[in-house]
């Protein structure tokens, strides 16, 4: 935690004041404490305050066995549970050189890519909140996002904390008629995101409020550690999917987003267009989806051998990471999670400072936090 | 049933102006506090339509006793004041902001003779009064010493106040055409052709600066709940919280009943009797503000600054010249 005596009221300069934003505030996605100072309207200092939610997961794995820990890693970003699924059982799978069956990995293709439509329905809805469209376009992603969810209902009833992606697998096969609905919804959700795209991108106010707004450059992002969208908003074009290419992806047909101007519009197109190439990937795998084994033949009792293994994927905010360390007993020695959401918030201060504060909550929109995952 | 002979004598009565004015103000008073419970429920009934969801639906028929229990709820709320606030100007502030608001509503032409005093300075006499409501909202910024509802309250006192210049220029251009300032002869005016088309430019700034004064979305800066929690009325709560709030409702009345009197003819219209036209217009005027309430995202403080003193006030003086020029022809 960051020291709050720097802020005793006799070092303020003429017409400034102290104003705490959070954590109980209607727009800090979750509980973000931001002590900011002003002037006027004008941001000058940001101290962004975290552990709110901090519930020491990283600690609780090291009392779990190896597959226990699938259940806590849907409690760290609860928008894209599938993705911290997929991160772990990636990282145990590297430490056991455990052998994936073919439909087991082109479902988690398919799971993994859904998820990332549904956390980019959120983060395009929750920014309108941001900006001030008080949840109209909430509403609207979060019906198409409902109908993923439903998806995700029938394959492992959660909708939520999904605990699908095991260790060498998935948990169960796909249910009867799930690729034809799979179909159907990625019918709609193609065609809602183009009304979505009519809603912010021909609003001239959103124009205004977004562009040029928060600018982030493709240098400082890739020197401050920006990932995912925060990143590729900023011209970079990189992407985990393509630079370690985990499960099966160097198979489909897609391209990486990219911004142009790394302002807030630009990680919202962003955004928008990756729920275009997800659904693309999607397709495609639906299209090959071989039949097969779901899950590969493990023992009961998961002992890896002592090492240590790194496991990263592109979550829907950007590269999350696992780290377990084994010592050869049933429970990891220490797990350590790299999560995109706090590497995204810590930018906060060099983006928003300078702006005004009406700024400051589209800014931090834009970065797009999960307090599950920067709290850990 | 009422003999004529009764009804002379009412009108003997309302003669009097100081009886006049009282049941002007009991039957306004009254009357705007009810049409704004159903207005509240309309409102959140139309947005929620608008946005994919059902809205009230658990209390009454379509749960229009809703705004009832919810009323119901904030009056029997503990009455907090916060430890640090100015408390005589925490509590005046709601009392000074409703009164205000229904100050403007004595020369509003409901009908032909449906005035409760035709001022023959009618207009000024309006933006006059509507500019006080400026005090009260920095009354309640200041008062209960929170950050919000201080910088809620600056950005509401910067917005008015800029406003009120594009507003009054927009309405010059009117009374240019009438070439009076009593309310009641503005529409009179119009029996041949509404304002909205001679006056046009003058209508679309006069609608920006009506809408802006109404404070509601995209220009509710003073609020902006994403930004600023609740802004000016952050710490209000209960009986004071629902008196501010009606004030505001009160504003965004008046603003659509000001368009719909100054550019969309009045009580003018076939068929119907004339306070029916002029609450149908009303009303379609109030529905515009709703729907932008649900599609468009807030301006920021120093665009709509920029928006007020650079482009509507050249609009605006643009159309007196224009007028001026049509007069003189």
């Amino acid at each position: 935690m960051m020291p709050l005596r720097k802020f005793e009221y006799k070092e303020l300069g003429e017409g400034r004041m102290v104003v705490n934003i959070g954590p109980q505030h209607p727009s800090t996605h979750g509980v973000l404490r931001m002590v900011v100072e002003v002037e006027g309207e004008r941001v000058i200092k940001i101290i962004p305050v975290i552990g709110y939610l901090h519930r020491g997961i990283e600690k609780i794995f090291e009392n779990r066995t190896y597959i226990q820990g699938i259940p806590l890693t849907d409690r760290l970003d609860y928008l894209s549970s599938m993705a911290n699924n997929m991160a772990y059982c990636r990282t145990v799978e590297e430490l056991l050189d455990v052998k994936v069956p073919e439909r087991a990995e082109y479902i988690r293709v398919i799971i993994l890519e859904l998820q990332r439509i549904a956390s980019h329905l959120c983060s395009i809805g929750f920014y309108g909140n941001d900006v001030g469209v008080t949840f109209t376009a909430m509403m609207y992603t979060f019906r198409e996002r409902e109908r993923i969810l439903d998806l995700f209902e029938s394959l492992c009833g959660a909708r939520l904390t999904y605990n699908y992606v095991r260790i060498g697998g998935v948990s169960q096969d796909l249910p009867q008629g799930f690729e034809e609905r799979a179909k159907e919804t990625l019918d709609v959700i193609e065609k809602q995101v183009d009304e979505y795209e009519d809603f912010f991108s021909d609003n001239e106010i959103f124009l205004r409020r977004t562009q040029g707004v928060g600018v982030l450059s493709a240098k400082d992002a890739v020197n401050l550690g920006a990932t995912g969208p925060v990143l590729r908003g900023s011209g970079v074009k990189t992407d985990t999917r393509v630079t370690d290419p985990y499960t099966i992806y160097d198979r489909f047909d897609w391209e990486v987003i990219t911004g142009k101007d790394g302002d807030c519009f630009s990680r919202y197109y962003v955004w928008l267009n990756e729920i275009r190439q997800s659904i693309g990937i999607v397709r495609q795998a639906l299209k090959d989806l071989p039949e097969g084994e779901i899950k590969a033949k493990l023992p009961k009792v998961l002992k890896p051998k002592p090492g240590e293994a790194y496991g990263r994927i592109e979550s829907p905010r950007g590269e999350l990471a696992f780290h377990i360390i084994s010592d050869g007993s049933t429970n990891p020695y220490r797990v350590k999670i790299r999560s995109p959401a706090f590497c995204n918030l810590s930018l906060l201060p060099h983006v928003a400072e300078g702006w005004l504060i009406a700024d400051l909550i589209a800014i931090l929109g834009s970065l797009d936090p999960v307090f599950g995952e920067v709290d850990r | 049933m009422v003999v004529p002979a009764e009804v002379g004598a009412i009108a003997n009565l309302l003669a009097n102006p100081w009886i006049r004015g009282a049941a002007g103000a009991v039957g306004f008073a009254s009357v705007i506090s009810g049409s704004l419970l159903i207005l509240i429920w309309l409102e959140r009934k139309f947005i929620a339509r608008l946005q994919h969801r059902y809205g009230p639906n658990r209390v009454g028929k379509y749960g229009i006793l809703q705004l009832v229990v919810d009323g119901i709820k904030l009056f029997t709320k503990e009455d907090i004041v916060p430890r640090d606030a100015d408390k005589l100007i925490f509590t005046l502030a709601p009392i000074v902001g409703f009164a205000v608001a229904l100050l403007p509503f004595l020369v509003i032409p409901i009908g032909e003779n449906l005035i409760v005093s035709d001022l023959n300075i009618g207009i000024l006499y309006l933006l006059a009064v509507s500019s006080l409501a400026v005090v009260p909202t920095l009354m309640a910024g200041w008062s209960p010493n929170n950050k919000y509802n201080l910088l809620g309250g600056m950005r509401a006192a910067a917005m008015m106040i800029s406003y009120e210049v594009p507003m009054g220029l927009a309405i010059i251009g009117v009374v240019m055409l009438t070439g009076s300032l009593s309310m009641v002869d503005i529409v009179r005016a119009q029996e041949g052709m509404w304002f909205i088309i001679p006056q046009f430019i003058g209508f679309v700034v006069f609608v920006v600066a009506a809408f802006v004064e109404a404070a509601r979305l995209p220009f509710d800066l003073p609020e902006a709940e994403s930004e600023l929690v609740q802004g000016w009325t952050t710490e209000y709560s209960g009986m004071k919280f629902a008196m501010l709030l009606f004030a505001e409702y009160i504003h965004s009345i008046l603003a659509s009943l000001l368009i719909a009197i100054l550019f969309l003819g009045g009580w003018y219209g076939p068929v119907l009797p004339g306070p029916v036209w002029l609450l149908l217009k009303t009303f379609l005027v109030l529905l515009v503000l709703m729907w932008m309430r649900a599609t468009v995202p807030r301006v920021r403080i120093d665009q709509l600054l920029n928006i007020g003193w650079k482009i509507l006030i050249p609009l605006a003086l643009l159309n007196i010249a224009i007028t001026g020029i049509y007069k003189l022809v």
